[in-house]
């Protein structure tokens, strides 16, 4: 198709926390990814970083940054911030410039070293700062935005705690191989429902952690690609879609949505459109997926994902949980990688991390959690202030 | 007894801060969308280059979209009491904005009290207090018999 580049190369850094500089965690995902393309630094035309602007300022200029760390051969540079949907940012932008003819290939990284705890506001005493503000005012974490969508799932579908538990379950086993996971502990339902109720339904197990992480991917155009693999997996779809107005689902870090008195709520939601995008670009849809890497920050959120991403009818994600239908060995494998659930979230790095694992499935490489007869996945993500994320891979 | 703390609104120009509670929003003049907090510069609706609004107060009644609570102290900018007393957040839907408002519910309130698609009330009530003055905040009560 017109539109496909390939995903000739692949690594992550394991995500934990290591207490060291971004920098290094990218530096060693973009070798190691050079490595699986069977390329060397000197071949990259182009570097993409995907970056973070909690950490100071060389979170600024991730590109650049790892650029610098790698050896400056004077390669063209973008750093794309998009919060959680950085990483797709950067895919996007490198793949726009193969596309345009302007470069055959390039790298892609993105890296985070996260702080402790709850993510906090930055922009100290910004009255003029939506995010400083909803602290302050309403004291609106981002665990309670994610409690609000899982308590309407209770209230509108009857979901239970005990459905959302099960995600985790499910996650905790499939990240249990997974040499890059965090946790590599299978956790039981019990263990999650006597976990603290941090923002009612949902428990201290049902969030993801914050981490330190990096990953890479080697772009590059399909005819580059078959000089180096005889069938190299493809990238066939990047969604980077925003919302339409009024977007009428309450997100992160807004007081209100908008308000669909003068205009009507678009026919497709938000969430609905990001994966929708992806799909229509490469004109395949929700039935061809043999997979999908979906952004859990909750485990509730993961249910609403499988309905966003056409998995299941609105309402039915508890049954197709429960019929093991997104277990590893089922219909339709949901975050086989474990997921943030095993990972935690190590914002510029996630993205691009959810497109390893398609590329690693896709070539039947990865190993106890290999979806068998993988042949094409789908990612979704979201990064804050409406960045839409998601990206199509396929054999 | 303590003297009377001086009630100071904890953001300035976002709710009618005396007397009966209301959220201040803004409305273009153009295409009358609604917008909290104010927009003031430019309409978001792509449709329309309007670029002046009035002030308006929204609806304060509404149904219950969502609910959810905080059971551990965030970080700071939130003024957290010592000893941290948990609060509920509600996002509530305005029928006649249609638009989907968070606030704080009011103390006494539990979250199985609470159901989506509920009836609630806009009220003020404090955030927190310093030395000498006590924050005022909008919050969301549940309409029952009687308010
Ligand atoms: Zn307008």
């Amino acid at each position: 198709m017109a539109n496909d580049v390939a995903s000739l190369g692949a690594a992550m850094h394991p995500w934990g926390k290591w207490g060291r500089n971004f920098v290094e965690y990218g530096v060693q995902a973009a070798n190691d990814a050079l490595d699986d393309a069977g390329l060397a630094w000197k071949d990259i035309q182009l570097i993409a970083g995907g970056e973070t602007v909690r950490n100071g300022y060389p979170g600024f200029v991730s590109g650049a940054a790892f650029a610098q760390a790698l050896g400056w051969t004077g390669v063209p540079v973008v750093s794309s911030y998009g919060a959680c949907a950085s990483g797709t940012q950067a895919l996007a932008t490198a793949r726009a410039h193969i596309l345009a003819g302007m470069c055959d290939v390039a790298l892609v990284v993105g890296a985070d070293a996260a702080p402790k705890g709850f993510f906090a506001p930055t922009g100290a005493g910004n009255k003029a700062d939506p995010d400083w503000l909803r602290f302050h005012l309403l004291g609106a974490t981002n665990p309670i935005y994610f409690g609000l969508w899982a308590r309407r799932r209770m209230d509108l579908y009857g979901a239970t705690q005990s459905d959302f538990a099960k995600v985790k379950v499910k996650n905790s086993r499939h990240g249990l191989e997974n040499p890059n996971a965090r946790y590599k502990k299978e956790v039981t339902e019990e263990a999650i429902l006597s976990s603290a109720l941090v923002s009612d339904p949902l428990h201290l197990l049902d969030i993801c952690a914050t981490s330190d992480g990096g990953a890479a991917i080697v772009l590059s155009s399909m005819e580059y690609a078959r000089k180096l693999s005889t069938d190299p997996v493809r990238i066939r779809a990047i969604s980077t879609v925003t919302p339409q107005y009024p977007s009428d689902v309450i997100e992160m870090p807004n007081f209100a949505t908008d308000s669909a008195h003068s205009v009507p709520s678009p026919d497709t939601s938000f969430r609905d459109s990001i994966a929708g995008n992806a799909y229509e670009e490469a004109g395949l849809g929700p039935e061809d997926m043999s997979m999908a890497e979906v952004y859990d920050l909750s485990t509730a959120l993961e249910l609403d994902w499988y309905e966003n991403i056409g998995l299941c009818k609105p309402g039915e994600a508890e049954k197709l949980l429960n019929d093991g239908d997104t277990t590893i060995g089922g219909r339709v494998p949901v975050n086989p990688s474990g997921g943030l659930s095993c990972f935690g979230e190590a914002i510029p790095a996630q993205a691009i991390a959810q497109v390893c694992e398609l590329t690693w499935q896709i070539r039947g490489q990865a190993g106890a959690r290999q979806v068998e007869g993988a042949t094409a996945g789908v990612t979704a993500n979201q990064g804050l202030f409406g960045h839409g994320s998601s990206v199509i891979v396929s054999k | 007894m303590s003297n009377q703390k001086n009630r100071v609104p904890a953001v300035e120009g976002w709710f009618v801060a005396d007397g009966e509670a209301a959220l201040l929003g803004s409305q273009c003049n153009e295409c009358s969308s609604y917008f909290f907090p104010k927009e003031t510069f430019f309409c978001r609706n792509p449709a329309c280059r309007g670029s002046e609004f009035k002030e308006v107060a929204l609806s304060q009644r509404g149904k219950l979209w969502s609910y959810t609570n905080n059971n551990y102290p965030p970080p700071k900018p939130y003024m957290a009491p010592d000893p941290f007393v948990p609060y509920i957040v509600a996002a509530v839907e305005l029928d006649k904005e249609k638009m989907v408002v968070l606030g704080q519910v009011v103390s006494g309130v539990e979250i199985a009290d609470l159901k989506v698609g509920m009836e609630m009330q806009l009220v003020l009530d404090r955030l927190y207090e310093d030395d000498e003055n006590e924050y005022i905040v909008w919050k969301w009560k549940p309409v029952t018999e009687g308010n």
